[in-house]
């Protein structure tokens, strides 16, 4: 069972500066879990979080590939130098901090030039609680959670650098509640050629939360006759995604 | 910060053309052990400027790297294992990246690289 080798909440570091594992992490680790039954047959090789924050979700990323035999290179980024302790104490405890390098940046600066066209796995649980604009840029725990009007201020700076950065078997992981309206950020995914799916609800508490898997829209690319670029003969490749279809609609 | 890491790296101070590759200035380097899997290798090679990784690995005290890879080096089990000690398991623990362009360093504390910028910098 790929659900036993996720990380461990009671090993998960805690830090009144950090955001600690809950229903949104859970909801998350969820969707990898079920993501993960096809890394054996098409291994994602480059993996990247945005906002490690405990490093939960991280670690549990690392021991999945760990568990399935999968060689990978993690890259965990937080703002919050004690995100990143946090991280690093988390994957240390499940003994795979030599799985995943550590980078300081806001969202990917820095990475993104060099990332371009190359990340198998995306993953990003964004600030995503609707609050005033300006606590946006509150330094701390606040970085976490704050999301500005609608939550979506840091969603809708992350969103441009997916189509971006996802290689062509690219998938991107990203938590949303019911107040960002998941359903404009699919069709802002659709502008830049993917094909936003939820592919997790879940009410916890007071939430509403929405996973969004999207996949590359090769129909789409093809029929607007731009399908001679690198996605070319990759539908085959994209076809696992399907086999995943059971998970929607869950 | 391993060098696979340090090759996905490039100064984004606004304005600079040419921030890639960071020069490493080392202060601490670690040795891990690291899983060895050539097709994982084989794999990455296309995406990595070659180059950078050679310059990185002797800057880290790894030379030798050769300048040109061809593809029935990336069937040879010596060259492969160099090529995965450089790649994965020097691990930069303290140290700073220099922007080629700019000369701005970004520290590297703890293995783990700074690359938030000043607010005169965005």
């Amino acid at each position: 069972m790929l659900r036993e080798h996720i990380a461990d909440v009671r090993l998960t570091h805690a830090d009144r500066d950090v955001y600690d594992p809950s229903d949104d992490s859970f909801a998350l680790v969820d969707a990898l879990v079920k993501a993960a039954e096809g890394w054996h047959d098409t291994p994602p090789r480059i993996c990247v979080e945005v906002g490690s924050g405990s490093g939960y979700i991280t670690c549990s990323v690392a021991l999945l590939l760990q568990h399935l035999g999968v060689t990978a290179h993690c890259i965990a980024t937080d703002i919050n130098p004690a995100a990143l302790r946090a991280t690093e104490q988390t994957l240390h405890a499940h003994n795979v901090a030599s799985r995943v390098d550590l980078v300081r940046s806001d969202l990917l600066l820095g990475l993104r030039q060099r990332l371009h066209g190359a990340v198998d796995l995306l993953v990003f649980n964004p600030p995503y609680v609707p609050t005033p604009d300006e606590e946006v840029l509150r330094t701390g725990i606040a970085q976490a959670w704050a999301g500005g009007y609608r939550g979506r201020v840091i969603i809708d700076r992350f969103l441009p650098l997916v189509g971006d950065l996802l290689s062509p078997q690219g998938q991107l992981f990203l938590v949303t509640v019911a107040e960002n309206d998941p359903e404009e950020i699919i069709s802002i995914m659709q502008q830049h050629g993917l094909l936003g799916r939820i592919v997790l609800r879940r009410k916890a508490d007071e939430e509403h939360l929405s996973i969004i898997w999207p996949i590359w829209d090769f129909v789409g690319e093809n029929q607007r006759g731009q399908g001679a670029t690198h996605l070319t003969g990759l539908a085959n490749e994209g076809q696992h995604f399907h086999m995943c279809a059971p998970f929607l609609g869950r | 910060m391993k060098l696979l890491t340090h090759n996905m790296l490039s100064c984004h101070i606004k304005g600079v053309q040419n921030g890639f590759p960071f020069k490493i200035e080392p202060v601490k380097v670690e040795q891990i052990d690291a899983d060895y899997d050539p097709d994982f290798l084989r794999h990455i090679y296309p995406r990595l400027e070659w180059k950078a990784l050679c310059e990185a690995a002797a800057t880290m005290g790894a030379p030798g790297l050769p300048e040109e890879v061809t593809e029935e080096m990336l069937q040879d089990d010596d060259f492969l294992r160099s090529f995965h000690h450089a790649l994965l398991e020097l691990v930069l623990e303290e140290g700073s990246l220099v922007c080629p362009e700019t000369g701005r360093q970004f520290p590297v504390h703890k293995g783990v690289p700074n690359l938030l910028l000043n607010e005169d910098e965005n």
